[in-house]
């Protein structure tokens, strides 16, 4: 065996035999080797991100003093009241969620084909290739390409220009709610689809071998074999894209901005960031935060945290 | 109870750290009389447009004080940046009048010693101690420029010439029409109906008692069908104009002249109604980490020349009536498009963005305030 | 082996989408050569002045250096505390362990905007004042969870018999890992590293309220489009970054590939 690696040997050597008696520990009592290896990222994450949170949390259950804008401990639930009596931020909320979906939606319905055909007909060289198209948008600035949209669905815009030029008439989808569809539709694809890929790389092919050997057609093979297994990877990106969607305010403020356009990240920014009234905004982002709780509860029934 | 200590301990502090009192303590008083070696490095918050490189260069080469600059597109932006990591983020913040007080009177901002800056003594009367920058006698920052905000059209879709904001209330532009977003808009509302429906009798469109804020409110509830976007940022506009998304709206003259500058069609105006504006201060940060880099900004920014160079390129009016002269000879004929030296009349016309609070100032406290504003604009948008 | 028009009718939704995302990113890469500073169609002209411009301006330097360190400095801590925790709930049973999965994915699953908001308030109420540091706290919580799902997804793909081998012939901890342990799951790390990397080089809204006076690239980016006065710079430095990253990406994706052998042992 020492032949093998001669650094395996002669244990009476200290540093090593030192090296031994803790792995013996360890092997011995799993549980320290647990705490050791968890405790640090626990540590690092309550300690601040969690405790931060709470804190957040905490203040949504106060208020603002109107002119100087500092926050007052008087314990109320104003804020959770004018939100929910206020038809204007129900429909606000309702909207973002809706767009959340279609996004999700629109993202797993371009996905799958493209997923699908990347892990299991192109060759390795196009393989490559593909990973590369699809990873590479990602690596520039998110910014830039949601701005690089106004200059597409704009009055005088590519799009419109295309239409004009095949005489269909003018599309005024500029900074509607369309136009914040498509563009997060577009940014989080990359997303989606690298689950997805991941997802359907890994079925197994002597499955479909066996599905094709006990006489399923090549439809029924895709709907009850590759499909089930690769909804896992499809939630993993659903995952992505949902709770992107649901917690942004740079899409909506740039590609969106016409009346009605308004996403719960808008909100919540423009009482931080604008009026810097915490509470409100903290009571605001409760909604996504209960949403996406709920939607990972779900998720992680059905297998997706194990495809991300 | 995290935040009771919080807000206990940084009163303390800055209670401790702000030698000065908002209210009748005479000057000199914890006030620097020279102003020191300079740090290397300031901070600043300002509107678009406000520190470009052709006033910026020269002040670095001049003092070694490296300018890192931060935009805010509207007041209340600026107090949470001001305020953001404890306040000694940044140096001096560029606030309009709706936001100096609400700094002063959250002791965000420390009072400065005019006697440093040797062009204050030639500013205009009006904006030397203003209400708005100036408490209990205390100069909490050096007033810099002021102007309207403008109505702008598209000269070659929009004739006849708009006279009236009603050009942006009616349906003649449908889907055509941008103004900012901004809960401060409402005030633009309220301006138009304190000439358009006399009856409702608001004197002035910062003060609005519930029935006036209302009768805003639903003008604006009613333009919305006629609005393409509600800018956020100035490039917002730039693009709105520029690409055929809109051909009328509300702007400042900073967009009007970048349009100009890409050859698009418009012109800017004020209506007959008259305009809400902004007086801007450049004020100082309680806890500014280089004040000496502040103080020769300050010195800097009020000089005749750089106030021209700013008044023409964001199309404002200098506080220092010298600029005026230069202001011509960099662009002839500007010093009287942008109002520079203009009559203490055309001052008064303009009215100035300030805070709206509960005290209507006249014995009244039934007005509505910033808050209240705030949610209105939010729910209004949609 | 599917139907010929299958494959057919895959590759050209596959083609299809492809355009869909590269046409914005061509755009993108002819406008940078604007000569109007206001973006419009068609393009008025061309210039390579602003490539010149973004070349020599210091703060286009100073913001992409901060957020080169922010995101290494981020990927490091991800690396570190992502796959700690991937192999201790990979390896070990306890309670509360679907809780501790569940915690380390809600900095990606809540908006970005709440993670700004807490930590900011959070470094506020301890008078930590903003910079790098700051920066590379709020990035490493989302961060994290990339490193952590691929290394516990590669894990959870290999024995844990191996380790027992590796003990049964005599290796100690440290050899484990070096020869057994490591090999594993270093190709997840790098796939989770290179994400997390540009996740973090990219990221506005939490950086936003962690960031303080500096400006990291996005940040940087946010000021010139709030102007709108120089925006082929910004153009200009997008094409960049996206004709420097092809190199990398095409590498990382040829790593993860050649050892698939370990992971998809029961795949073929």
């Amino acid at each position: 065996m020492s032949a093998i690696n001669p650094e395996l040997g002669a244990p009476d050597r200290p540093l090593r035999a030192a090296r031994l008696r803790i792995s013996g520990f360890f092997w011995r009592h799993r549980w320290a080797k647990a705490v050791l290896l968890l405790a640090p990222p626990l540590l690092a994450f309550g300690f601040v991100y969690l405790a931060s949170l709470g804190a957040l949390f905490i203040s949504s259950f106060w208020t603002v003093d109107p002119f100087t804008t500092e926050i007052k401990h008087i314990w109320n639930i104003d804020n959770y009241r004018t939100i929910w009596d206020s038809g204007a931020y129900r429909s606000i909320a309702l909207r973002t969620i809706g767009i959340a979906a279609a996004v999700t939606f629109t993202d797993a319905l371009l996905a799958f084909p493209l997923g699908y055909f990347m892990a299991r007909i192109a060759s390795g060289r196009s393989r490559t290739f593909l990973f590369v198209a699809v990873l590479l948008p990602l690596w520039s600035s998110y910014l830039i390409r949601v701005y690089i949209w106004r200059l597409i669905l704009n009055e005088d815009g590519v799009m419109n220009w295309t239409l004009g030029k095949v005489g269909l008439p003018h599309l005024h989808l500029a900074y509607t709610n369309w136009a914040v569809w498509i563009v997060f539709s577009y940014v989080w694809l990359p997303f989606m689809i690298l689950p997805v890929f991941g997802a359907l790389e890994r079925v197994p092919h002597s499955l479909i071998e066996a599905s094709r050997d006990l006489g399923a057609g090549g439809f029924q093979t895709f709907r009850r074999v590759v499909l089930p297994l690769a909804l896992p990877g499809v939630i993993a990106g659903s995952i992505f894209t949902f709770s992107l969607t649901l917690g942004d305010y740079v899409t909506p403020l740039l590609a969106g901005g016409r009346p009605g356009t308004q996403f719960i990240g808008n909100v919540v920014y423009s009482s931080v960031g604008i009026s810097n009234n915490v509470p409100f905004a903290a009571a605001f982002a409760s909604i996504p935060l209960a949403v996406m709780a709920a939607y990972l509860l779900i998720a992680r029934r059905l297998g997706a945290f194990e495809a991300m | 109870m995290i935040r009771i200590k919080r807000a206990h301990v940084l009163l303390a502090a800055l209670a401790a750290a702000l030698c000065v009192p908002a209210a009748g303590v005479s000057s000199g008083n914890g006030l620097p009389t020279t102003i020191g070696k300079g740090e290397g490095q300031l901070n600043l918050v300002a509107w678009e447009g406000y520190t470009q490189p052709q006033w910026v260069k020269p002040f670095t080469k001049a003092t070694g004080c490296k300018v890192n600059a931060k935009y805010a597109g509207s007041s209340d932006e600026m107090v949470t940046l001001m305020r953001s990591g404890g306040g000694s983020q940044y140096d001096m913040v560029s606030a309009s009048g709706d936001a100096s007080l609400r700094l002063i009177y959250g002791k965000d901002v420390q009072p400065v010693n005019v006697n440093l800056i040797p062009d204050w003594k030639n500013f205009i009367p009006a904006l030397k101690s203003p209400p708005h920058n100036t408490v209990g006698g205390q100069h909490y920052g050096i007033s810099l420029q002021w102007g309207p905000n403008t109505l702008l059209y598209n000269t070659k879709k929009v004739t006849p010439v708009p006279t009236s904001w009603s050009a942006i209330y009616s349906p003649r532009f449908k889907g055509k029409v941008t103004v900012p977003d901004n809960p401060i808009q409402i005030a633009d509302a309220a301006l138009y109906l304190s000439k358009s429906q006399p009856a409702l009798g608001i004197k002035d469109p910062y003060e609005l008692n519930q029935n006036q804020f209302n009768a805003a409110v639903a003008l604006l509830k009613a333009q919305k069908p006629l609005i393409k976007k509600y800018w956020a940022l100035a490039s917002d506009e730039i693009d709105l104009f520029k690409n055929g998304d809109a051909i009328i709206g509300a702007t400042w003259p900073y967009q009007t002249n970048t349009l100009i500058a890409a050859k698009v069609p418009v012109k800017d105006l004020i209506p007959k109604e008259g305009a809400t504006g902004w007086a801007d201060t450049w004020m100082l940060s309680a806890k500014a980490k280089h004040p000496n880099c502040a103080y020769m900004w300050l010195k800097w920014v009020s000089t005749p020349n750089v106030q021209a160079q700013q008044a023409i390129y964001f199309g404002e009016t200098p506080a220092n009536p010298k600029a005026c002269p230069i202001m011509n000879q960099l662009a002839a004929g500007s010093a009287a498009q942008y109002h520079c030296g203009a009559s203490a009349a055309y001052f008064r016309s303009i009215k100035f963005w300030k805070t709206p609070v509960a005290d209507c100032g006249n014995g009244q406290k039934n007005c509505m305030d910033y808050t209240q504003w705030q949610q209105a604009w939010t729910q209004l948008k949609g | 082996m599917e139907q010929r028009s299958t494959r057919w009718a895959l590759g050209s939704w596959t083609v299809l989408v492809i355009l869909f995302l590269w046409l914005p990113l061509g755009l993108i890469m002819v406008y940078a050569f604007n000569n109007s500073n206001v973006q419009s169609w068609p393009i008025p002209g061309f210039t390579t002045h602003w490539f010149r411009v973004a070349w020599h301006a210091s703060e286009v330097r100073t913001a992409i250096w901060l957020s080169v360190r922010a995101a290494l400095l981020a990927t490091g801590f991800a690396l570190v505390l992502g796959s700690a925790a991937a192999f201790a709930i990979a390896r070990f049973r306890f309670f509360g362990r679907e809780t501790v999965s569940f915690l380390l994915v809600l900095p990606i699953a809540l908006p970005g905007i709440i993670t700004g908001m807490a930590l900011n308030s959070f470094f506020v109420f301890n008078h930590i004042s903003l910079s790098l540091t700051t920066i590379v706290i709020g990035h490493s919580t989302f961060c994290v969870v990339l490193v952590y799902n691929n290394a516990l997804a590669r894990l959870r793909r290999s024995s844990p018999s191996l380790l027992e081998a590796s003990a049964d012939l005599g290796a100690d901890g440290w050899q484990t890992f070096r020869f057994v342990i490591w090999p594993i799951i270093s190709t997840a790390l790098v796939a989770g590293g290179l994400l997390a990397f540009a996740l973090s080089f990219d990221e506005v809204v939490v950086t936003f309220f962690t960031a303080g006076a500096q400006n990291t690239l996005p940040l940087l980016i946010l000021g010139y489009i709030r102007l709108g006065q120089q925006l082929p710079i910004v153009n200009a430095i997008a094409s960049v970054m996206i004709l420097l990253t092809v190199i990398p990406v095409a590498l990382a994706q040829r790593l993860m590939r050649d050892t698939g052998v370990v992971a998809r042992g029961t795949a073929k």
